[in-house]
């Protein structure tokens, strides 16, 4: 399923995902907690060195009738991260599954913008 | 045990949370459990005259290790969230290192009049989802007048 900026929510309020990153010889990988955000909700972009990563929960979610108890205030998430050089965002991988987004970014010569594939799994 | 904040770098959520503690603080009558803050899962509830739902942001989980129980008019949710392994398992560096793993419990009471056979949970989206019926009784009925 390819994603795209359709739902891309600009620069409203949104929630700061927790993140793992880890790095290797081969590259990078960055696992992100997105719950709640169906997978055609998922917004992958990365524009000459940002990466940034978005995600609208599912309206559902908001409940029926009065909210008495609310932690996440908000139904979207929004981050973004510099890449280096060395990454090659034209081999970039994803995969979302139960709301954690996992990425891996291969270690590569240059970078010019694209969109992201996820793949379901 | 050990908590940790669901969005440790949300300035918002983290001055949202402040006013809420001070909040809180102010209550004359709170619940003898309260619903404490700033714990994993981050735990949301809104209610209807007919039912209660919980929504509970727990990513990442097999459904059938997560644990709910409701005793007495009190709803658990616990289990445990593994750390998965990163990919090349030599060498690797964590550059940056938030999320929540280990065992977590969260503890919600509910409103009296809740109906312990009216339960319904479910997982999507790493969100679970449950839902409590309210007994019959409680609810507003219009009442003919003769």
């Amino acid at each position: 399923m390819s994603t795209s900026n359709e739902n891309h929510t600009g620069q409203g309020e949104a929630l700061l995902p927790a993140v793992d990153v880890f790095e290797d010889e081969g590259g990078i990988t960055l696992f992100a907690d997105l719950p709640g955000v169906p997978r055609e909700q998922l917004g992958l972009h990365v524009e000459s060195d940002t990466l940034t990563i978005e995600g609208q929960m599912s309206p559902e979610l908001a409940g029926s009738g009065e909210a008495t108890h609310v932690e996440l205030s908000l139904p979207r998430y929004r981050r973004a991260f510099t890449l280096s050089r060395e990454l090659d965002v034209e081999k970039v991988s994803a995969a979302f599954e139960h709301g954690v987004l996992r990425l891996r970014i291969p270690k590569a010569s240059h970078a010019r913008p694209r969109k992201i594939e996820v793949q379901v799994g | 045990m050990l908590y940790r904040s669901v969005f440790p770098g949300d300035l918002l959520s983290q001055l949202e949370r402040l006013q809420r503690g001070m909040r809180s603080a102010s209550e004359l009558s709170p619940s003898i459990r309260g619903l404490g803050r700033g714990g994993y899962p981050a735990i949301n509830v809104t209610g209807t005259p007919q039912a209660t739902e919980i929504h509970v942001f727990a990513p990442g989980m097999d459904p059938a290790a997560i644990e709910v129980q409701l005793e007495k008019g009190v709803l658990t949710i616990s289990g445990e969230r593994k750390p998965e392994a990163p990919a090349g398992d030599e060498k690797v560096a964590v550059h940056i290192d938030e999320r929540f793993f280990g065992r977590f419990r969260r503890v919600v009471t509910l409103p009296e009049d809740a109906d312990p056979d009216g339960v319904v949970a479910r997982y999507r989206d790493g969100v679970l989802q449950i839902s409590v019926k309210r007994k019959q009784a409680s609810q507003p009925r219009r009442i003919n007048i003769q």
